[in-house]
């Protein structure tokens, strides 16, 4: 029987796949790695890309990660995906916004009285200018 | 005593409250299971993450990671996790009080304090309490996505790194079951030293391409990992607290409508028995 080794894929919002491997492909950050079992221990981060696990009977399988950790242990291997794309500048264009965030809502104290205000006095000024079009069509049609 | 007409308006109206309560209740209920499994699902992530980070931390002396080194703590980062909406009874009262608690004691040790929130009513919270929030998230909804939280959580972790703050705690709400939830306030960084129960034999892993690199990303989603949960973990509490509280209101609504009902078969009775005696005492003047 071939040696096999345990395959752990899961994300920090649900777990991928769980399952015996006897080889493993993943796009590493220098390189895709092959895995067999008895690898001695690794850690690296991987790029987005397709992860092959081929089971006991030969069946290949395919699952895409947009990127996470690889955790190679001699009969354990973990892969600790990401949710989503990860780039330095995507990350950081995010924290921004963050920021932005509270300082909007710093800014405004009262936000949800003001808003209530805002609409009433938009209320008005759409009535008024109701008033206005309507008396001039009236002056309109009486000249 | 008011006329049979108020009462039974009013007994409508309280009919009416009732049927939403109940309808809130039964939805609460159903998205609590779902927040639930995903709650259930999050925790492999974050078990494994632990352990990972554990062996690396004990296992490479060479290289000391900036988030597992105590410094002096001149000012602190607290990140509150709360919900978006009302109407869950205590839980976000409770777990303010705890945060002020917290808050109070950080305080008087004479330590400033950086705020960043998750939902809405934290965020209301903390502006009120006059706190400086540096990155705030609101309406995430009932599945809440990580990638939609990276920025927020970043900005805590830049400070950490530049050293504009010394430590980070993670206030939120602790699902113990259904019916109960605990506020807490746990640290996250730095990184409490995790015990590792194999200490027998060393061994260290190949890193690619350094160990450095492979740490620095490690450590930043262990702690996205960590407020994930919370965050999570929230939802689930937010739609128990809900579930329990609108149920309490369902089961007043029905107390209530009973005792007004007693009240307007009397008012009805006094009316007919009061109609009867005029007819009669008519009758007899004729």
């Amino acid at each position: 029987m071939a040696m096999t080794m345990h395959v752990d894929i899961v994300s920090a919002e649900e777990e991928i796949f769980s399952g015996t491997a006897t080889f493993l492909v993943a796009p590493a950050q220098m390189g895709e790695v092959g895995i067999a079992p008895r690898h001695t221990p690794l850690l690296s981060p991987l790029k987005p890309g397709e992860v092959k696990v081929t089971s006991q009977d030969g069946e290949e399988q395919f699952v895409f990660v947009s990127g996470g950790m690889l955790e190679v242990q001699p009969h354990v291997v973990t892969i600790l995906a990401d949710t989503a794309v990860r780039a330095k500048d995507l990350d950081e264009a995010s924290a921004i916004q963050a920021k932005e965030r509270a300082e909007d809502a710093l800014k405004d104290k009262a936000s949800e009285v003001d808003y209530a205000k805002a609409q009433a006095e938009l209320a008005e000024a759409v009535a008024q200018l109701h008033t206005i079009q309507k008396m001039k069509k009236r002056m309109g049609g009486g000249s | 005593m008011a006329g049979a007409k108020e009462i039974r308006a009013q007994i409508k109206s309280i009919q009416n409250t009732k049927k939403i309560t109940k309808a809130m209740e039964m939805v609460a209920a159903s998205k609590m299971r779902k927040a639930q499994d995903r709650m259930a699902a999050t925790k492999p992530y974050a078990q494994k993450m632990r352990s990972v980070i554990g062996h690396v931390a004990n296992s490479h002396p060479e290289y000391k990671h900036p988030f597992l080194q105590e410094r002096e703590v001149k000012r602190v980062g607290f990140i509150t996790v709360s919900t978006d909406r009302g109407l869950c009874g205590g839980l976000n009262v409770n777990l303010f009080r705890k945060l002020v608690a917290e808050l109070r004691a950080q305080d008087a040790k004479g330590v400033e304090i950086d705020h960043c929130v998750i939902g809405n009513k934290g965020q209301g919270f903390v502006q009120r309490l006059g706190g400086n929030i540096v990155s705030s998230i609101t309406h995430m909804g009932d599945a809440p996505r990580l990638e939609e939280m990276i920025g927020t959580i970043k900005v805590m972790l830049d400070a950490f790194y530049e050293g504009k703050i010394d430590a980070l705690y993670l206030a939120g709400n602790e699902f113990v079951n259904s019916m109960t939830q605990q506020p807490e306030v746990i640290q996250l960084l730095p990184v409490q030293p995790i015990e590792e129960s194999e200490t027998a034999h060393h061994w260290d892993y190949i890193y690619e391409p350094e160990a450095k690199d492979v740490l620095d990303g490690l450590m930043m989603r262990y702690i996205e990992s960590q407020v994930y949960q919370a965050v999570v973990e929230n939802v689930a509490c937010e739609m128990s607290a809900r579930m329990v509280a609108m149920k309490a209101a369902s089961d007043n609504a029905g107390e209530l409508i009973g005792e007004l009902q007693l009240v307007y078969n009397k008012a009805r009775q006094a009316a007919i028995t009061q109609e009867l005696s005029e007819i009669v005492a008519g009758a007899a003047a004729v």
